[in-house]
Formats: structure tokens, C-alpha cells, sequence
């Protein structure tokens, strides 16, 4: 399978390549050879201005930018998700008060806040940790919310009777429960939080994958754009792995399909 | 016993349930069950009749809508602390290895942890899981989990057992090897238990004495019969003495009306 995966892989890039390479084919759609590699970039160049990026060193602190705001506001909205969480699906009245006012924030389309957060905090990391910390939030909230929710009668019921108390019931019972939900959705609110960050880079910054973006654009560079998108590509992919590793480690007590062993 | 407090003395107890839309379920009229310390006391019944509900009332899960519990001579309120609770179903935190299942009530009450540890490694080998202290509930057998929640309620030495259907999910063999465990822990230091079952057999070879409940709604006793078979009992061979069999005729007799009114209920 791995091999079938990469054989596609290579036959889309061959097509890419040919279909925009100036002179191998003659045009067909385009008027002028040369417009098909200014719409769709050519693969070889892209590569090429990712191993300048690369070696000259000129990528790396916007990379790291854009790291850090993410790892913020995953971090941020996570807790802030799951101290929420806890809070409405624990208290009956603090949940019918607030019910109405989550779901409006939750439907409403968060990515419009950046301009606002640009203005309150600023063009620096600050606004992009904010409008992803209101896309993870939710994620994390509604998951603790049903996984609370969710607990089984019967365990609680036999943690009670096991003589837990209020506070014990919560951190033995609660939060564990609800952990499961939250690493759950992890994929999805690191994804978010990835989002959160290019986007608040791309609407306004001076530093981060997304300005990098935005500054090819406005130079018509369509080969530095595509640069930027497989790094980010590349950059998410390795953070969903990263997510995977720790999910595998922290929930070693979920069971996992195939744990047998093949003889 | 006439003199002596009970265990657990259930007192007239009625319990009426009332849905959102006003409808009304009476589970439980007039039911008094008074259990001995160190008496062994089955309660059984066809499906549906109110067993697990007599059973929250006990423990104090669910208040009843009249009637006294008390608990060695003590009106119980709330949780009742001298109360040891076998769950039907799965109550283990799935989040927690076996070993940490077994010693969750020592640590909520404060026991320090390698104390904790030592008594819950003791109970382990005590269940026949010596060794499987690190595995989670999802990697042990269906069995195996009724051994840990077994030792996981035992190791708090509650005076009260309270025992809701635990062994119906298995199979009659392991049920078999479990009933026996359960009989030979027990007979270590008699504690008093209530034991539900709807299996007849299971009852007779378990206990010192067996309640009939009628069938629902509205369930109450309606017989009661002494066990004079001799311990220790196998409860595969008990069985098969003539006088198990003498016994399981009357009581099945006694049972049979009430368990055909409830399979019409339920047919429909």
C-alpha cells in the first residue's frame, strides 16, 4: 500500500509538472505558454524556494512564530475548555443561564473576530493566540460537556458508595472521563489551533508561515505561495503525529482494536 | 432471632416512582426484609419486579416514598456507609489498572498508598488474580472483572454486602467457580448479604434463607423459605441432594404463578 501511495504521489507531481512546464506541452487551454506556470506554479521551483527558505535560515523564525502561537492557544483554549466544561455540566443552573450564549458563540463564524483581535491585542502573537484560542475552546468545552455528561450511572454510583467525596468524585471520576472526550477531539482542536494561527498571520502580522504567504501573493510569486502551503502542509502533518504519540501514551487504558498477535 | 438488631431491617417499604409526565409506577408496596448479621439472605424474583430497586433503597441510592431503613439498629440517611454494593454491570473506572480499581475505596478514605497497595496486592491473590494487578479493565475477562469489582467492594470489610445479579452476564461455568469463591470468602468472617438473583438455583445454593418477590408492579414478598442445607456447600454438587431438589419444587411452586403473570406483562 505504502508503495501504491507514493507511485500516486509521483504520478500526481509528473502531471503537475507537465501541465505547467512552458515548453513540453503545447498550450491548450492558455493562450501564452507561460500562464499556466504563473496560475499553478511549477513543482520544481517550489521546491527550489523551499531549499532556499531551508538553507538560508530565512524560514525558521517564522516557523516558530507560528508554533508558538499554536501551542498557545491549544494549550489556553484547552484549559479554559475544559475548566467550563466541568463547570456547566456540574452545575444545573450555571449551564440553563449560560446554554443560550454558548450556543450563539459556537455558531457564530469566530474567524471574523481576527479583525477585532488585531485591534484589542495588537498585530503580534497575542491576536492570533486569541482567535485560536475561540476556535479550540469550543472543541474542548463541548467534548468535556458530553463526556461529563456521559459518565456511566454505575460508576459513579459505585465511586460513591466506595466512599468518594464531592472533590474525589471529580478528580477520579469527572476529569478522567471527560480526558477521554478532550484527547478525542485532540487532533481536531490542534488543527484548529494550527488555523487559528495562519490566519490571524495572514490577516495581519509581520512575522509567521501565514505573512510569508500573504508577502508572496503580493508579489504574484505564485511559487513561494505553494512553497508555504506544503510547509505548512508538512508542518501540520507532524503535529497530528505528535498528537497521535501522546494520545497513544495517555490513554493506555482505552481499548484498541488488534492487540492480538499474529503467529 | 428475636432480641438481636438486624443488619438490615427494611421496614414497610413502598416506593413509588413519578415520571416527567405526571404518570405514576408504584415498584415496591409493602416489603419488609429483615436480615441477621452474618446471615446469608437471597431475594428472587422474575424479571422486572423491583429487586435492584430494593436493593438502591438499601444502599441508599434511592429514598424510599415511605418506610424505615435502618442499618444495625441505625436509621440510615443518605449513603449507607456500612454498605458494601456488587453491581449488576461493569462499575470498575475503566481509567484505573486492576490493582487501582481494588484500592480506590482505601485511598478515597485516606489510607496511605503503599498500605492501600499491600492489602489490594493481598486481595488480588485472594481472587485468583495474582499477577494482573496492571491490566486494565478492557484486558481482563468478563470474569476477571467480577473478581476485581469483588475484591474492590471486600476490601473495605463491610459489614452489609449488598449483591445486585453480579454473576448473570457469565457463563455457568465461571458463574459456578465465582459462586464458590464468593461462598468461601464469605465464610471466612460471616457478613450479612443480600443477594439478588432471578435463578432459583443460584439462590438455594447460596444462601441461608430465600425471598420470593411477586412479580411487578407493585412487587412485595411473598414467600420465604429456609435453607437448612449443610455448609460448606459446592454449588455445583448441592445441587444434586435430594434435598435441594425438595426444596427448589416448593419454592418453584410457590414462585411459578408470579413468574407466568410476568411473562404475559412482558409478552405484550
Amino acid at each position: 500500500m505504502r508503495l501504491r501511495q507514493l507511485a500516486l504521489f509521483a504520478a500526481l507531481m509528473a502531471i503537475w509538472y507537465v501541465a505547467t512546464s512552458p515548453t513540453l506541452l503545447p498550450p491548450i487551454y492558455f493562450d501564452n505558454p507561460d500562464k499556466a506556470a504563473f496560475f499553478f506554479g511549477e513543482p520544481l521551483k517550489v521546491l527550489e524556494q523551499m531549499w532556499i527558505w531551508f538553507s538560508s535560515g530565512a524560514i525558521y523564525p517564522h516557523l516558530w512564530v507560528t508554533l508558538v502561537e499554536t501551542v498557545l492557544a491549544f494549550l489556553v483554549g484547552t484549559v479554559l475548555g475544559l475548566v467550563m466544561g466541568l463547570w456547566l455540566a456540574l452545575s444545573t443552573t450555571a449551564s440553563a443561564l449560560l446554554d443560550p450564549y454558548i450556543k450563539a458563540l459556537n455558531s457564530m463564524p469566530r474567524v471574523i473576530l481576527a479583525p477585532i483581535f488585531g485591534v484589542w491585542f495588537g498585530l503580534d502573537i497575542a491576536s492570533k493566540v486569541a482567535l485560536g484560542v475561540t476556535l479550540v475552546f469550543f472543541i474542548v468545552f463541548f467534548n468535556v460537556y458530553q463526556g461529563v455528561r456521559e459518565v456511566s450511572y454505575t460508576v459513579l454510583a459505585n465511586a460513591r458508595i466506595l466512599g468518594a467525596s464531592d472533590r474525589q468524585l471529580l478528580r477520579h471520576v469527572y476529569v478522567p472521563s471527560a480526558m477521554s472526550w478532550v484527547f478525542a477531539s485532540l487532533h481536531n482542536s490542534v488543527g484548529l489551533a494550527f488555523v487559528g494561527a495562519v490566519v490571524g498571520e495572514y490577516l495581519g502580522s509581520s512575522r509567521g508561515v501565514g505573512y510569508l504567504i500573504l508577502q508572496a501573493e503580493g508579489t504574484f510569486d505564485i511559487n513561494a505561495v505553494f512553497a508555504g502551503i506544503v510547509v505548512l502542509t508538512v508542518f501540520a502533518l507532524l503535529l497530528d503525529w505528535m498528537v497521535t504519540l501522546a494520545e497513544r501514551r495517555l490513554l493506555v487504558w482505552q481499548p484498541r482494536g488488534g492487540e492480538t498477535e499474529k503467529i | 432471632m428475636p432480641g438481636e438488631v438486624s443488619a438490615l431491617a427494611l421496614e414497610n417499604i413502598r416506593v413509588t416512582f413519578v415520571s416527567q409526565d405526571g404518570a405514576r409506577y408504584t415498584a415496591i408496596r409493602d416489603t419488609t426484609l429483615r436480615v441477621a448479621p452474618g446471615e446469608f439472605v437471597s431475594v428472587v424474583g422474575p424479571t422486572g419486579c423491583g429487586k435492584s430497586t430494593l436493593l438502591n433503597v438499601a444502599v441508599g441510592l434511592l429514598q424510599p416514598s415511605s418506610g424505615d431503613i435502618r442499618v444495625f439498629g441505625q436509621p440510615l440517611s443518605g449513603l449507607n456507609r456500612k454498605a458494601g454494593y456488587l453491581f449488576q454491570s461493569d462499575a470498575l473506572m475503566p481509567w484505573r489498572t486492576a490493582l487501582d480499581n481494588i484500592t480506590a475505596g482505601l485511598e478515597f478514605r485516606g489510607v496511605e498508598a503503599h498500605e492501600a497497595k499491600r492489602q489490594g496486592e493481598g486481595w488480588l491473590q485472594r481472587v485468583g488474580l495474582a499477577g494482573f494487578g496492571d491490566r486494565y479493565p478492557h484486558q481482563l475477562s468478563g470474569g476477571m472483572r467480577k473478581r476485581v469489582a469483588l475484591a474492590q467492594t471486600l476490601i473495605l470489610d463491610p459489614q452489609l454486602i449488598l449483591m445486585d445479579e453480579p454473576f448473570s452476564a457469565l457463563d455457568i461455568q465461571t458463574r459456578h467457580l465465582m459462586e464458590n469463591e464468593l461462598l468461601e470468602i464469605w465464610s471466612a468472617n460471616r457478613k450479612s448479604v443480600v443477594f439478588i438473583t432471578h435463578d432459583l438455583e443460584e439462590a438455594i445454593s447460596l444462601s441461608d434463607r430465600v425471598v420470593i418477590l411477586s412479580a411487578g408492579p407493585e412487587a412485595h414478598p411473598i414467600g420465604e423459605f429456609e435453607i437448612d442445607l449443610p455448609r460448606p456447600r459446592d454449588v455445583a454438587e448441592v445441587r444434586l441432594m435430594p434435598r435441594f431438589i425438595e426444596l427448589h419444587t416448593r419454592i418453584w411452586h410457590a414462585m411459578k404463578a408470579e413468574v407466568l403473570k410476568s411473562y404475559a406483562q412482558h409478552k405484550q
